[in-house]
């Protein structure tokens, strides 16, 4: 991938992408800069894809190796989508900033380091003896070293603060850098600013001043060393209103927006866990859309208070991550026997059991499918993107309502917390899909409550309504009327009706993401992977290789024309980030020779990994096995957790 | 809430089609009958009631009740039931669970529905036996209770329902038995009482625990065993056609309660407590009487309401949401935005 330019290339030919990374530890606020860095970066009209990444630890110790937040940022002229293999630019705000993060920086990049954080009890906490600064350690990469904490408090100094509240500015003096270093306005971060100390003008001042010290700084070094200027022109995009959305906020837009069309009252169930917290946090600042949103005792009383909601004639909603889904187990087969309306959110991360709690995975997808008792079948549908996951959630809505059946959405940590920017929808442009109440008895003077229509749903009853009180629950009901039966062909009946439902949810039919249909090889992925994968199949493609890239929304029911297409390949390559569940799926499904490509450090693939295995199949291996993608730190840096 | 509309209907009007399946014999038919007799007497609407119950024998309940049911998940009834009163804080529910299902597999579930003070009425079935899963010993189990699984006899120490619902905050705590003549007067107490209304029936398994309770709830000498409480009212105890002969007093040295002799005369002569349902501290001394040096209490035992939990979340949504105007498109072009203007290769179109 063409990046920023190579140490013996001069650095005025600007690169048509730049990847940055922000690290320092956990109370310097490099999420905070990352984000109005992002905001800068969209402002500025480039493509861009952001990964945060950052210790499970809410305050580790200071200093400390597992105590590191970093943010990485890919930005480019062209498309964007990934958050970038290797950073062109690694700011380190100190010691073990700097060398958890190290590896990870592509040779002949630039560090920039504060100087003022390299002391004799950081640098022991980092576990340095010597100071890279005082080594070669460094010598194959660009080092600008300067001491920003001092740089810092000289600049804030006007107002008065001690040294240790001037220090918190640190954070805006190198976004102030950063800013000048890829020619970026500065008066959103100050508007910012501003609204966010609104109440402290003091500290928003103090704040503002770093900011433009940190960039005067740099227009007065641009002469000396590697530090230039570099202005990145804006993509080439679709004509729109856009802003930047991480997956967490299209969700939550997305479900408002679902609730709307089937003309619902929302009710969002939910419990705090990581990484899902996030949507219940969205949902619960946006009450004038009809939303209730009810934090409650624990998992399982999350879902079921949005089954009696449902219940009650709403559009319940939950949302959680893998633990909390698999609470969350029996009273999904709950919503199944009694065929109510529910989204279930699972924003996947690293299990099993409490596992990797904001780091990503694919891992849940078999939980998702077959993850209950009994035969218990559920709609699963994918998200692929930040941007992508507003219309899964639209999706998710009509079919839960339009089937009368939960289903499930996955996205996972790596979408929930990236940004990327967001062509702005026009809601109008969305078909609604109105919610219908029975209001009169179905089945000449009777009321038959699993009677079903064409689609196979029951009708929805609110309690309430007149003359039509009956009885749900969990216990096997006779067909149509739905009194407590356990006779042995009526619980085939019944089996085979909630089985048979679900496998005729209208699916779109399966599209192809790159390339067409037949061929060598199609790589084949389903959620968060479709960055590196779509990169990863371009430049393959650009090389001349027959690689096709499929990637799947819909995983249960899986599209109808699916199986055809993947058998028109020579080869299915599946990557994923766990154990190769997906494969399993499809090889079952269709009974195609599907070979799983595996990672599960934790970390989304980079765009290398994934162009050398489909690179193998070109390589004259004829029965290539996918195989397992090395452990390595190079992608992004495991902090703790 | 609005205004109640009286409905007119008898005891019929409440009965399903439905077979009931509970043992014959089973201290659930007598409860049964007491809410098909109460129901009626308060006017209540079939279409507008709503019976929510977990697992169990005493779940079947909702089964045998003409109104709207939802027979859920072992335990879990209190949270589905918080999710049907938010989504429709008009419905009339009635919660019904029991020992195993309410106090243990459900007891998180209970404590915050009741801290919360969803509106509902709340059945706690007390037969101290899992009877459906036949006769494990249950979390209000007495010491030395021999079943299958504990068969020397149970060691774990018993829950006492009542003393939880009022630690965990209920605002109205009251206690019946399943063939007691006055179940309907507290459950119409309980009905009327605004906020989640804990009752204990104490109901007789007559295959795996039968007649335990028959120390108290047996006819005969009930007037010594059974202290009917009535706010506003002394607390005596004894034959009712002799003018009582004990009362309830406070020891204010000690502050725990002792039996006295007293008739209706002399009570107050005598010190006995006049009943005052808003009394917290009482309701727990009441509650936690060891039976046997005391008689039983029942009936309305606290019962002093406060604001409920579907109007605070109404109130809530209206304060969160004024002021706001809900427009979607706006919604999604919030924040910093920045418009790409079409360009040769890219048309508007």
């Amino acid at each position: 991938m063409a990046t920023a330019a190579e140490k013996d290339t001069p650095r005025d030919t600007a690169p048509d992408s730049v990847v940055v990374r922000f690290a320092g530890d956990s109370g310097d606020g490099m999420q905070l800069t990352g984000g109005q860095f992002t905001l800068s970066t969209a402002l500025a009209g480039n493509d861009l894809a952001t990964f945060p990444d950052f210790p499970a630890e809410i305050r580790a110790p200071q200093g400390t190796l597992f105590g590191v937040s970093a943010f990485q940022i890919n930005f480019g002229s062209r498309e964007i989508s990934t958050a970038g293999d290797a950073p062109d630019v690694l700011v380190a705000m100190n010691p073990a900033g700097l060398k958890v993060n190290l590896d990870a920086l592509k040779p002949g990049g630039l560090i920039i380091i504060d100087t003022g954080e390299f002391t004799k009890r950081n640098l022991d906490k980092a576990k340095y003896d010597v100071s890279p600064l005082e080594d070669d350690s460094l010598a194959k990469w660009d080092v600008l070293a300067f001491d920003i904490s001092a740089l810092t408090i000289e600049a804030v100094k006007p107002f008065g603060l001690g040294n240790k509240d001037a220090l918190r500015s640190k954070n805006m003096w190198t976004l102030g850098l950063a800013l000048w270093m890829f020619d970026r306005d500065r008066a959103p971060i100050e508007d910012w600013l501003k609204t966010k100390f609104k109440s402290k003008p003091d500290i928003a001042d103090a704040n503002i001043a770093a900011l433009n010290a940190g960039h005067a700084y740099g227009e007065t070094a641009e002469l000396s060393g590697p530090l230039q200027k570099l202005h990145i022109d804006p993509v080439e995009a679709e004509p729109g209103l856009y802003r930047t959305i991480t997956g967490a906020e299209a969700i939550s837009l997305g479900l408002v927006a679902g609730a709307q069309l089937a003309e619902l009252p929302m009710f969002f169930g939910g419990y705090p866990i990581t990484p899902a917290s996030a949507i219940l946090h969205h949902l619960a600042r946006l009450k004038e859309f009809g939303v209730t949103t009810f934090q409650a005792e624990d998992e399982i009383a999350a879902i079921c208070a949005a089954i009696g909601a449902s219940y009650a004639g709403q559009l319940g909603i939950t949302s959680s991550s893998g633990p909390g889904i698999a609470l969350k187990g029996e009273a999904m087969g709950l919503a199944i026997m009694t065929e109510l309306p529910l989204v279930i959110v699972n924003s996947q991360r690293g299990g099993p059991s409490t596992g990797l709690p904001t780091k990503t995975e694919q891992s849940d997808l078999y939980q998702a499918i077959y993850g209950r008792n009994g035969d218990a079948p559920m709609p699963v549908i994918s998200a692929r993107s930040p941007g992508d996951a507003f219309e899964v959630a639209i999706e998710a809505c009509r079919i839960a309502t339009e089937y009368m059946t939960p289903v499930m959405l996955l996205t996972d940590g790596y979408i929930a917390n990236a940004a990327e920017p967001w062509r702005v929808p026009d809601p109008d442009t969305f078909e609604p899909f109105p919610a219908k109440f029975l209001d009169k008895k179905n089945a000449g003077g009777e009321l038959h409550p699993y009677k079903r229509d064409a689609k196979g749903a029951r009708p929805w009853i609110k309690p309430g309504t007149p003359d039509l009180m009956h009885r749900i629950g969990g216990i096997e009901k006779a067909v149509d009327t739905g009194h407590i039966d356990y006779a042995p062909d009526n619980h085939q009946a019944m089996t085979d009706a909630r089985v048979n439902k679900v496998l005729n949810v209208e699916v779109p039919d399966q599209e192809i993401a790159a390339g067409e249909a037949g061929g060598k090889l199609v790589v084949v992925g389903w959620g968060s992977t479709y960055g590196p994968i779509r990169r990863a199949v371009d430049n393959s493609r650009a090389k001349g290789m027959d690689v096709s890239h499929i990637h799947v929304r819909h995983i249960w029911p899986l599209p109808k024309n699916l199986g055809e297409l993947l058998k028109s390949y020579d080869n299915v390559l599946v990557p994923e980030m766990n154990t190769g569940q997906f494969k399993t799926v499809l090889r079952d499904q269709f009974l195609v020779d599907a070979t799983p490509l595996t990672k599960t450090s934790g970390q989304p693939f980079s765009i290398v990994e994934m162009e050398e295995a489909i690179g193998k199949y070109f390589d004259g291996i004829d029965d290539n096995e996918g195989g397992q993608v090395d452990v390595n730190d190079t992608q992004l840096p495991s902090s703790g957790g | 809430m609005n205004a109640p509309v009286k409905f007119e209907t008898t005891l019929k009007d409440w009965e399903t089609d439905q077979e009931v399946r509970w043992c014959p014999g089973c201290g659930d038919y007598a409860i049964l009958k007491a809410v098909q007799r109460t129901l009626p007497q308060l006017g209540a609407d079939p279409s507008n009631t709503c019976f929510i119950s977990g697992i169990g024998c005493s779940s079947r309940f909702p089964y045998y009740m003409e109104t709207y049911g939802f027979h859920t998940i072992h335990g879990r009834a209190p949270a589905v039931a918080t999710g049907v009163k938010l989504a429709n804080p008009d419905l009339d529910i009635w919660l019904v669970t029991g020992d195993g299902d309410g106090l243990s597999i459900g007891g998180n579930h209970m404590m915050h529905v009741l801290r919360r003070n969803v509106n509902m009425q709340i059945m706690l079935f007390n037969n101290e036996i899992y009877g459906l899963t036949k006769g494990q010993s249950s979390p209000t189990s007495r010491e030395g209770t021999k079943s299958p699984s504990t068969p020397i006899g149970s060691f774990d120490h018993p829950a006492n329902p009542c003393a939880f619902a009022l630690g965990s905050g209920a605002r109205f705590v009251g206690r019946g038995f399943d063939v007691s003549k006055n179940l309907p007067d507290v459950l119409k107490a309980a009905h009327a009482h605004q906020g989640a209304a804990f009752i204990e029936i104490f109901q007789n398994c007559i295959v795996y625990n039968k007649d335990v309770f028959n120390d108290f709830a047996a006819p005969k000498g009930a007037g010594d065993r059974q202290l009917w409480l009535e706010h506003g009212k002394p607390m005596l105890f004894g034959d009712p056609k002799a003018g009582f002969d004990k009362g309830i007093s406070l020891d204010r040295d000690t502050l725990t309660l002792k039996v006295v002799e007293a008739t209706e005369e002399n009570w107050k002569d005598a010190g006995v407590l006049v009943h005052d349902q808003t009394d917290r501290t009482i309701a727990h001394l009441l509650i936690e009487m060891p039976f046997g040096a005391f008689p039983m209490a029942l009936g309305v035992l606290y019962d002093d309401p406060r604001p409920t939990f579907e109007t605070a979340v109404i109130e809530e949504r209206a304060k969160s949401a004024a002021g706001k105007e809900a427009n979607l498109a706006k919604l999604l072009a919030k924040g910093q935005t920045w418009t790409v203007e079409a360009s040769e290769g890219h048309p508007t179109d």
